[in-house]
């Protein structure tokens, strides 16, 4: 991640610059990657005996949530590194990877719930995991709003950080919560746990091939492109306010 | 470095206890909400004798964060009034001292509105609210909710809204506290064995003990100006 972070450092030097050829290659990856994922899960894959077409939802459920990780993950290392380095930069990795992380982890939920609907027969349930994704979304949706109330920038990129760094223990309460609370009825589908016995995820062949790919690109190669072009937003509105002030000025 | 870290944090504690004997501002601002929360829910939830049971946890936490966001919100505000917040950071201390010696005094005065509500919760509810467990139970989940608001009201205080940023800050980050108080204490007033429970008074001391790290190795980043 520190690498793909040093890169970003190019592009914040204020200017209007113009798309790296790194970038371009990344987006072309990307759109590959996303299609390509799509058609391991949608066409390629064997239909669920039990579930039918709705279970081909998990291969973009389970990924969308680790892509979120990732997303996350850079948030931390942002907050970190801005706290110790009071480089504006990592501070605009921080804000990155919590868009990103809140769209991917709302991808999560919503295809969460359009599949719970048939195979639960209700659109939410007040289930631990459920409960503890919602609230993750919920605390990084206020991390939004701690650094839309305030208004001077130094002051800003810190209390991001430290909330970013914070609100992290939400997406190890999701990771986890499966383990502490065995009534949950949200599929565990890595290691040993209750449910399984019901043999819900058996993970056969084709699901791996399917599955793995999707896995991979989405907690890799989508969140880093998706933060990536959100970085260089951040740059655009910096120059932006410069110009502003120099108008005004 | 001049004086040791204790004598700061204790000199906190003693500037915020004096100052609330004499205005009794905070702690009787927060009884009196938690009074009126227990019994809005009341006649909100028009609770029988059964429901009453099962609702009683939920009404005894609910009340506890929000009366919380009060206090801490009141607390945090006491020292920027005066600006007597740089005065503290003025003075060559540890940062984690003020942190320490603002989370003990929060602490203090959360822990005694708990404390108020569990004999009078059994006395309206008619319920035994008076158990060593559940006693630990709120401790342990006031000092979480403490631990993670004073923090997070220090930083909403620079906000142009404070009460309402820090509502929305707080919460979320306190609903794990919440979640394993909750059951804990439902267990406990229901009357089930120790071994159905026991799990979550650990979990909830495990979640006090991150959240302490994370919020006291973090402070110093919040308070620099």
């Amino acid at each position: 991640m520190a690498s793909i972070a040093l890169e970003k450092s190019k592009t914040s030097d204020l200017e209007l610059t113009p798309i790296p050829s790194a970038l371009k290659i990344l987006t072309l990856i990307t759109v590959f990657g996303l299609l390509g994922t799509l058609y391991l899960g949608l066409v390629n894959v064997g239909t669920d005996v039990e579930q039918g077409e709705v279970q081909r939802l998990f291969y973009i459920h389970m990924p969308a949530f680790f892509g979120a990780f990732t997303a996350f993950g850079a948030t931390v290392f942002g907050g970190f590194m801005y706290l110790t380095r009071r480089d504006p930069k990592w501070d605009r990795l921080a804000v990155a990877g919590v868009e990103v992380g809140l769209a991917l982890s709302t991808v999560n939920l919503l295809t969460g719930i359009a599949w719970m609907r048939p195979i639960w027969n209700s659109w939410w349930l007040w289930d631990p995991r459920l409960t503890s994704a919602a609230i993750m979304v919920l605390t990084y949706a206020a991390y939004l709003m701690l650094r839309a109330g305030i208004e001077n920038p130094d002051t800003r990129r810190r209390f991001a950080s430290v909330y970013g760094i914070l609100a992290i223990t939400t997406v190890i309460l999701t990771l986890v919560i499966i383990r502490i609370r065995p009534d949950t009825i949200h599929p565990a589908v890595i290691g040993p746990s209750p449910q399984n016995a019901q043999g819900e995820f058996d993970a056969t062949t084709g699901v791996v091939i399917a599955l793995v790919p999707a896995l991979i690109f989405y907690s890799t190669i989508f969140p880093i492109t998706l933060m990536w072009y959100r970085i260089r937003l951040e740059n655009l509105f910096d120059v932006l306010a410069q110009k502003k002030a120099q108008v005004l000025g | 470095m001049t004086a040791s870290f204790f004598s700061v944090v204790i000199a906190i504690i003693q500037k915020d206890l004096q100052a609330e004997l004499r205005s009794r501002e905070l702690v009787a601002t927060m009884i009196l909400f938690s009074l009126l929360s227990v019994l809005v829910f009341s006649f909100a939830l028009e609770l029988d004798r059964v429901a009453e049971e099962q609702a009683v946890s939920g009404v005894l936490w609910v009340t506890i964060v929000f009366a919380s966001l009060l206090g801490l919100n009141r607390s945090m505000a006491m020292e920027s009034d005066n600006a007597s917040i740089d005065a503290l950071l003025l003075a060559p201390i540890h940062r984690g001292a003020i942190f320490a010696g603002k989370l003990v005094s929060n602490f203090v005065f959360t822990v005694a509105v708990g404390l108020l509500l569990m004999p009078l919760m059994s006395l309206l509810y008619n319920l035994d609210l008076l158990a060593w467990w559940l006693l630990l139970v709120v401790v342990l989940g006031t000092l979480g909710i403490c631990v993670t608001g004073t923090l997070l009201a220090t930083m909403s205080l620079q906000s142009r809204s404070p009460a309402a940023l820090l509502a929305i800050v707080q919460l979320p980050v306190v609903l794990p506290i919440l979640l394993a108080a909750v059951i804990a204490s439902n267990g406990i007033i229901g009357g089930t064995p120790n071994s159905d429970w026991i799990d979550w008074v650990q979990i909830l001391a495990v979640i006090d003990v991150i959240y302490l790290s994370l919020c006291f190795l973090t402070f110093a980043y919040v308070i620099e100006e």
